[in-house]
């Protein structure tokens, strides 16, 4: 599976235009089913639809949010658009016993694991910083450090494997996928996560959207080999997957994710993608790539490649299509206004689960801040 | 009672830890076969097996970080920083993920980790195998950080630590590993003193001498020098460096009216700082001198010829107690 592709190039040379990667691909931006000699999807109608619909539902929360970063009622808004496919796909690969790992950009994962999309946007409205359970979702708090989560997403496989929960029962044995972007492949956690999930032939999948940019640094910056081929100097295999591919990314997550919990260890998936927005609400990518570029992945979208199958298949009809836009566009309309009803919390509250113990140090001080604040009580 | 060393006591309260509760893991580099570089870990994995007692690659980030994962899913691992100066390569993961992931969770989730650190000087090593660095650690909410001083300390402390549900960094005076003594090791873990309290380890009246870790049996052997000079010092082993535990300390001070403080890491804005403020801020009318610090100096650590004139001695401390009493 890691077969080298290309020469890296050479120091100083040239490239003229980015190279086509050769990745698994399932689906052509064209809407074209292809076959591919490993990898297949053998989904029914209904779900091909369901996938569909996961892919302008998460496309349309997310433009709600940056709509709302806009207006001010969010502080910021990291979008995944463009992205939609490489989510949906892994997040509907995870088994219910899986374990997530994200960082601060996985909403398309985060819907897929049927968890209420109102989640995280306490994180970007300022008023929490995630603030639920991720063992019981199944799914870990945001990790805005880059790559930091790869390694608790390796030691929480490696206590998978301790626990006897790793075999042959899909039903039962559990997995975990470990998401991160093209940047943090320079950052030494994720190396390291690598190690030790080699080293102890740890249950996880390390998945990598790659998306060409670290904020404003291209992928050259990072690496002068694909990021998949990085896994067969740690030892174990890596995989290129056309991101915007939402059947491929399945397929390929999918197997990767038994393979890890029937106990061959772990995988990395690349998954080739395009940042379409910029990087958070605060960047403006104008000033570090050109339009052309982002017009030629325009022609790759990962949601109209799916409605072009469906259509090809006769699978749907405008109706659908226009049903599926309408719920999309209600559960928008009421994310919008929870968000909006959002309360700023108490501030004393901040003194709240700094240690599960307590401390007498932060116990007085919220007592002082408490005395302050009531000192001004009927003062003004 | 047993006679211990300070080195055994740790290994002993470990396979305690180990014996009361299965889901307590050791990690590190080389605490299997090898028994960890100091032998603290001498024999666990021989008795609990390597998925209990588990050598790591050499990366400490990846040391902790896994750890991290590893209390999500509800081990409670004890991870052995090898030498204090190793530490820094694990210093994103235990400032930004050990100490916030319970916070940042709003208390849903707990990492019951414990982060032990041979710290301190006088073994004639090279670089990096001497420092102090408790302060950017105390220095950090969200974690908790303890030094013990003598073998029963180690022994019941670190018990407590593996126990407990907050993350903790544990200080291990390296330098007091072979020192020994008495350990009642039939006394429950309940009925021990408590993990965050400073305790008063030499009853005095004159000047009271605070420290921890390695520096109480300097302060301990300062104030036995003192008394023949007819100073009778009291000293307090603060233990427990986050939170502190300042009642005691201000209760001594308050009847002495002197107060001066020992460690071995740098004055500036160390330990010593902390405590200097907060003894002005409760005992102000009650000091007859400032808070005066005995400390390491505002360099690094220097070459192991010249360590003894920097770690504080008891002449240094004895020097600052006649300033004190010169004020």
């Amino acid at each position: 599976m890691t077969r080298v592709e290309r020469a890296a190039p050479r120091r100083g040379g040239k490239r003229s235009g980015p190279p086509e990667p050769e990745f698994v691909q399932l689906l052509t931006p064209e809407g074209e089913r292809v076959e591919h000699p490993e990898y297949s999807v053998d989904f029914t109608d209904d779900e091909l639809r369901g996938l569909y619909r996961d892919l302008v539902t998460v496309r349309k929360l997310d433009a709600e949010a940056t709509a709302l970063q806009r207006q001010g009622e969010l502080g910021i808004w990291a979008s995944l658009l463009g992205q939609e496919a490489a989510q949906v796909g892994s997040g509907r690969a995870l088994r219910p016993q899986d374990m997530a790992f994200p960082t601060y950009r996985e909403h398309g994962v985060l819907y897929c694991r049927n968890i209420d999309p109102i989640m995280p946007l306490g994180l970007f409205r300022g008023v929490d910083q995630g603030g639920w359970d991720p063992v019981a979702n199944r799914f870990n708090t945001y990790t805005i450090v880059i790559g930091a989560q790869t390694l608790h997403a390796t030691g929480y496989a490696m206590g998978i494997a301790k626990d006897g929960k790793v075999g042959d029962d899909d039903e039962t044995s559990e997995a975990v996928i470990a998401f991160f972007g093209d940047g943090a492949t320079s950052q030494g956690d994720v190396n390291e996560a690598f190690i030790f999930g080699s080293v102890y032939h740890a249950p996880i999948v390390f998945f990598c959207q790659n998306n060409q940019y670290a904020i404003s640094e291209p992928l050259e910056r990072q690496t002068r080999i694909p990021l998949y081929q990085r896994a067969a100097g740690f030892g174990f295999p890596g995989i290129r997957v056309d991101g915007n591919d939402v059947l491929a990314t399945y397929a390929v997550t999918r197997a990767a994710l038994d393979n890890a919990r029937h106990g061959q260890g772990p995988t990395l998936i690349e998954a080739y993608t395009y940042r379409m927005g910029a990087h958070t609400t605060s960047d403006d990518p104008t000033r570090y790539r050109v339009a052309s570029e982002v017009e030629a992945w325009q022609a790759k979208d990962p949601v109209i490649r799916m409605r072009l199958l469906l259509e090809k298949q006769g699978l749907a009809d405008e109706a659908f299509f226009a049903q599926v836009d309408e719920r999309a566009k209600v559960e928008a309309v009421a994310l919008r206004e929870r968000v909006l009803s959002m309360p700023d919390p108490d501030p004393a509250t901040m003194f709240d689960h700094v240690y599960p113990n307590g401390s007498p140090l932060v116990d007085a001080q919220k007592k002082q801040f408490q005395a302050y604040h009531a000192s001004f009580e009927g003062s003004h | 009672m047993e006679t211990l060393t300070l080195g055994k006591a740790l290994n002993l309260g470990l396979r305690r830890a180990m014996e009361d509760d299965s889901k307590v893991l050791i990690m590190g580099e080389d605490v299997g076969k090898l028994g960890g570089v100091f032998r603290i870990t001498d024999g666990l994995q021989k008795d609990f097996g390597d998925e209990r007692v588990i050598d790591t690659p050499l990366a400490e980030a990846g040391i902790v970080g896994t750890a991290i994962g590893l209390a999500l899913r509800g081990y409670r691992p004890v991870v052995e920083i090898q030498f204090d100066g190793f530490v820094y390569p694990a210093y994103d993961q235990i400032v930004c993920q050990v100490a916030k992931l319970h916070y940042r969770s709003q208390g849903k989730v707990k990492l019951p980790m414990v982060i032990r650190i041979p710290f301190g000087g006088g073994i004639g090593a090279v670089e990096h195998h001497s420092e102090s660095p408790e302060a950017y650690f105390a220095h950090t909410a969200g974690l908790k950080v303890v030094a013990c001083s003598n073998p029963s300390d180690a022994y019941w402390m670190i018990q407590q630590a593996v126990a407990s549900d907050d993350p903790i960094v544990f200080f291990e005076p390296k330098r007091r590993y072979w020192e020994k003594g008495e350990v009642d090791t039939s006394a429950t873990l309940s009925s021990a003193f408590p993990l965050h309290a400073s305790r008063v380890v030499r009853p005095g009246t004159d000047a009271t001498v605070l420290a921890y870790g390695p520096m109480v049996r300097t302060a301990l052997d300062a104030a036995t020098a003192a008394a023949e000079d007819g100073r009778n010092l009291e000293v307090i082993d603060l233990r427990s460096l986050s939170p502190l535990d300042m009642a005691p300390v201000y209760d001594s001070v308050r009847r002495t009216g002197r107060a001066v403080v020992v460690h071995e890491a740098a004055g500036n804005l160390g330990m010593g700082a902390e405590l200097a403020a907060r003894i002005s801020e409760e005992c102000f009318y009650s000091l007859e001198a400032p808070v005066l610090r005995v400390t390491g100096y505002d360099i690094p650590y220097p070459a192991s010829r010249v360590e003894e004139e920097f770690l504080p001695d008891l002449d240094r401390v004895l020097d600052a107690v006649d300033r004190s009493f010169g004020w």
